[in-house]
């Protein structure tokens, strides 16, 4: 369904983040991109949207290419691709309804978004949305008054209302504790399932990765160098992505994944 | 051995200027220029003193203020003065959107930039009062010149701080409006105006109030408003009335002051 062919990026600093990446994502897979800080991650997935262009090679969305549209057709295109981001990068003065219902930009009018007059449907879908991730009480609130995890929460409506064919997700849990990392992947997961959504997950922290991925790809210095099953990433392939160090500790802890969030779980509930 | 040379190493905080020349060059340099410069003030004891209780029979005739015998022309000026504020306010402001939004970096291209940079740099070269005396100038006496001068003035303040506004704004909230396919008006609308709005408020509330205390200024240059009965109260040694006039420019402006400082922190 999405279709990378010899994606290169080069900054006008200089600086090649990606080389000639070639990347084909199925219908409702979802994809964690691991890799170390600077290797090409948050560039390549910005490439796609072309919130950054990329310098050359092919994106193309069920054969539509990217890569060559113009400002109407791009914007066009944009709404098939939601985006979930790091810092949540929700509009902080907006209130959670009006942050959900950005996401409908690409569909409406200037004039009913200037006014706030969504139509009925979407407005209902929003309602939907929170409700399912819980939040349907928050809608009036402003999306600053939010935690963490609910912000990020809101971020998933945002994208998700857009009614996208594929999910680019940048580093989702960098700023959430354990315990939220966890269902926030877990959500992103759940609903990729119930939708049949493909989704491309950079992701730093390669156990949470494994746990939530069908489908590994690792990134070092711009090169895909690894793209497999979880199970494959042996120390050797860690190695590889990220460069030497003990990896016995990383691997050996996905099997107690579970006794170990709850541990976490009972502790954060004690507090 | 090397635990006891990390006791006994020194550290000073490195210099703003590192060579040592340059450094105290600038510093003696700036106290004999600073020493030179009182010297040259040359003050007349003799004077001064002359004037002091010049000074005192003049602020005595300022007593009591006189709200009565000139109240028709205070009054009249002073209802000029207010709508030359909210209009030269509302022009300057609407003017000043598009060119702030030219002017900021991260939203228009280098020539668009560097064209309303231009616009913004030279409506900030020149006072109001300057400004007041091309108006008056082109446009005759009254207070059309004055609301133009002010509105100049205004394009040069707010555009350029709402530039700076915008400049400083997180981009990645605006990314993400992007990345939902809005158009570039719906853009501005969901990442750009919630971001930058409670600021723009304040310092329009602001520039109301520096407009309303300018009005006064671009009077005496012909420029309408309270700003000509004020002048003419002086001229005609009416000081009684003159302070009146201070009074309500006073009053006025504390009202303004305060309201603005309670609405700034409802739209917080």
């Amino acid at each position: 369904m999405l279709r990378i062919d010899n994606l290169t990026k080069r900054y006008k600093t200089g600086d090649t983040a990606l080389k000639s990446v070639d990347l084909e994502i199925p219908r409702g897979q979802v994809l964690a991109l691991i890799g170390p800080s600077g290797a090409g991650k948050s560039t390549l997935i910005r490439c796609v949207n072309r919130l950054v262009e990329p310098t050359e090679g092919k994106v193309s969305l069920d054969g539509l290419e990217l890569t060559t549209l113009g400002t109407g057709e791009l914007r066009r295109a944009r709404r098939r691709m939601g985006m979930i981001f790091q810092e949540y990068a929700l509009v902080e003065r907006l209130s959670v309804m009006e942050n959900v219902l950005s996401g409908r930009l690409g569909y409406v009018s200037f004039w009913r978004s200037f006014t706030r007059r969504f139509p009925q449907e979407d407005v209902t879908e929003a309602y939907r949305l929170l409700e399912r991730v819980g939040l349907d009480h928050m809608a009036d609130k402003r999306a600053d008054e939010l935690s963490g995890g609910q912000r990020q929460r809101v971020g998933i409506c945002r994208a998700l209302i857009q009614d996208p064919a594929l999910l680019l997700v940048d580093e989702p849990t960098a700023s959430l504790d354990p315990k939220t990392s966890r269902q926030i992947m877990r959500l992103i997961c759940e609903l990729c399932a119930e939708r049949d959504l493909a989704a491309i997950i950079n992701i730093h922290d390669v156990l949470l990765a494994q746990m939530f991925a069908r489908r590994i790809v690792g990134l070092q210095l711009g090169e895909i160098v690894y793209d497999g099953d979880p199970d494959g990433l042996t120390a050797d392939k860690l190695t590889l992505i990220y460069g030497e160090e003990d990896w016995e500790a990383t691997i050996e802890k996905v099997d107690d994944e579970d006794d170990e969030s709850s541990v976490e779980a009972e502790l954060e509930a004690a507090l | 051995m090397s635990e006891n040379s990390a006791f006994t190493r020194g550290w000073k905080r490195p210099p703003l200027i590192a060579s040592p020349w340059l450094r105290w060059g600038l510093l003696i340099g700036g106290m004999v220029y600073l020493v030179l410069a009182f010297g040259t003030l040359d003050v007349n004891w003799d004077r001064v003193s002359a004037g002091l209780p010049r000074a005192q029979r003049f602020l005595g005739s300022f007593f009591p203020p006189d709200f009565t015998s000139r109240w028709e022309d205070i009054y009249i000026g002073i209802f000029e003065s207010l709508w030359m504020t909210v209009v030269s306010t509302v022009v300057g402001i609407a003017v000043s959107i598009p060119v702030g939004l030219g002017a900021a970096r991260n939203l228009s291209s280098r020539p668009v930039y560097l064209f309303c940079r231009g616009v913004l740099a030279v409506s900030r070269t020149f006072p109001e009062i300057i400004l007041a005396l091309f108006a008056v100038k082109l446009f005759g006496f009254g207070p059309f010149a004055g609301i133009i001068a002010l509105s100049i003035a205004t394009i040069g303040f707010y555009g350029k701080l709402l530039a700076e506004d915008i400049e400083d704004m997180d981009p990645v909230q605006a990314e993400a409006i992007k990345s939902t396919g809005a158009s570039w008006l719906q853009w501005l609308n969901y990442s750009v105006q919630p971001q930058v709005m409670p600021r723009m408020i304040g310092l329009g509330l602001y520039r109301l109030d520096i407009n309303f205390r300018e009005s006064a200024v671009v009077g005496i240059v012909g420029g309408g408003g309270i700003g000509a009965t004020l002048l003419t109260s002086f001229d005609r040694y009416e000081f009684d009335s003159a302070a009146a006039i201070l009074l309500v420019i006073i009053g006025i402006v504390m009202l303004v002051e305060y309201s603005s400082g309670y609405i700034r922190q409802w739209v917080q």
